[in-house]
């Protein structure tokens, strides 16, 4: 028998997970997309050894599960005396995530930009960071903006995991008022809810933010 | 299915009852001289309380205490090993005397079988760093315990911490003690016998016990109905109490002293 309205008296719990899962978004999305540009831009036009570097971070974190990341650096730091609380830990973890990921998908959009649009920008008069600004990296974010917006939903959808290192987030929410009143079919069906919410609106201030970083699209 | 179950119940109640009536025509005490021999049911699956030691035979807080009650009777020991489902049956129908085997007290068994005083502790309490000083439920205000989620350790901290305790839950009771031992918190709420496993993993962080949160030691079972063979078990393990006995089987196997009050 399904019984939602034993989920009521948990509604602050709820909340409280759903206001931690929308802060960590907001920051890492934030703090991810700024590393990703900063090491995409390196690799686009760094010198060597900047290069490997960031394909080192790059390939390393990409090719290790986010959960293996997250819990050495919670569980495994301390060995060599660095104690994070599982709130720092779990941003540091988030960031270093979207910012691999992402740095791989704004170096696609900056591959796009061809010499040409370097060179007419020179021509034309501009310094090097209004051509940076406004010939390259907006065109280049335009380009690849649709894979970025994926890649930050998936993030936070990925933030399900944070519940492992005692994160009180929306799923440690979900796992808590499971196991108080075993109703775990209602449990996840509201979690789920909250979640595809949390995407949808995600996608949608993308949208909004795009609008107004591209206008010159409609202009034109 | 239930009628059948119900069917099943009474049946086993009914030889349960005529089993006792049997062995209480005889005094279980007197046959234990005259045959010069107790048969004590162990566990062998249960460490610390009783397990098999490389050496082939059983050890463990079960095992020292069967011997040590052996020694004061003056009688030869026959170690019967059980498990936890049968332990109890092995008692009704005769088969062994006495059943040390870390048995739990509840109203259920109590209906079945009697129980001497209890001989090692079992509960669950919040341990830390030595250096962290709290003694209560109220001292811990303000601090953070981790804790394994849906435990009963979790429930009885919800129900009782003072609220601006923070209370970190991890998924399993591993996860509580990697965070333990990694530094993550300081205080955990678990079982006496985890705690034990992390002062063998880490004698460095052991653990120490700051208090109880639900006490359920071990008692010794009986069959019902054994007065003689109650106060004589009742005597020898006074007698253990008093001399340092259980504090060093406790010791030995847990690594802890006996709780403050134990026995009391």
């Amino acid at each position: 028998m399904l019984n939602f309205s034993d989920l009521l008296p948990y509604t602050d719990v709820f909340l409280s997970g759903l206001m931690t899962t929308m802060e960590l978004t907001v920051l890492t999305t934030a703090l991810g997309v700024l590393v990703g540009t900063t090491c995409a831009a390196i690799r686009q036009y760094g010198n060597g050894t900047s290069q490997r570097t960031v394909a080192a971070y790059v390939e390393l974190i990409r090719n290790t599960p986010f959960i293996v990341q997250l819990f050495f650096i919670f569980f495994g730091l301390p060995a060599v005396g660095l104690i994070l609380t599982s709130w720092q830990a779990s941003i540091i973890a988030l960031t270093i995530n979207l910012g691999a990921y992402s740095t791989e998908i704004i170096r696609a959009g900056l591959s796009n930009i061809s010499k040409g649009q370097w060179e007419a920008a020179k021509v034309l008069g501009l310094n090097f960071r209004q051509t940076l600004l406004r010939v390259v990296f907006t065109p280049a974010f335009e380009k690849i903006y649709p894979a970025l917006t994926s890649q930050c939903i998936i993030v936070m959808l990925g933030s399900a995991v944070l519940s492992q290192i005692s994160v009180q987030d929306l799923t440690y929410a979900a796992n808590l008022v499971q196991s108080r009143n075993f109703r775990a079919f209602e449990s996840y069906v509201v979690t789920a809810l909250m979640y595809l919410g949390l995407a949808m609106l995600m996608r949608y201030v993308f949208v909004l933010i795009g609008k107004r970083l591209f206008a010159f699209r409609e202009a034109s | 299915m239930k009628a059948l179950k119900q069917l099943l119940g009474k049946t086993l109640l009914a030889t349960a009852c005529l089993g006792t009536a049997v062995s209480a025509m005889a005094d279980v005490l007197t046959d234990i001289k005259a045959r010069d021999e107790i048969r004590i049911a162990v566990p062998q699956d249960f460490p610390p309380f009783g397990s098999v030691g490389a050496d082939l035979k059983p050890q463990g807080i079960d095992v020292d205490m069967a011997n040590y009650i052996a020694e004061q009777m003056g009688v030869e020991l026959t170690i019967v090993p059980v498990t936890s489902a049968n332990r109890i049956p092995y008692l009704q129908t005769n088969k062994v005397d006495l059943v040390i085997s870390s048995l739990g007290k509840n109203p259920e068994r109590e209906k079945a079988i009697d129980f001497s005083t209890s001989y090692a502790p079992f509960f669950l309490g919040v341990f830390g760093e030595q250096s962290i000083a709290v003694g209560a439920l109220q001292d811990l205000s303000g601090q953070t315990v981790g804790v394994t989620r849906g435990s009963v350790e979790d429930l009885e901290l919800e129900k009782s911490a003072p609220s601006d305790v923070t209370i970190q839950r991890f998924e399993d009771n591993n996860t509580t003690l990697t965070a333990y031992l990694s530094g993550q918190v300081n205080l955990i709420a678990t079982g006496n016998l985890v705690a034990t496993e992390i002062s063998k993993r880490r004698p460095a962080r052991a653990p120490e016990a700051k208090f109880m949160l639900k006490d359920s030691p071990c008692y010794i079972g009986m069959a019902k109905g054994e007065a003689a063979l109650q106060a004589e078990v009742n005597a020898i393990v006074a007698k253990a109490l008093a001399e340092g006995k259980l504090n060093e089987i406790s010791l030995k196997w847990l690594k802890a002293p006996l709780p403050q009050g134990f026995g009391a």
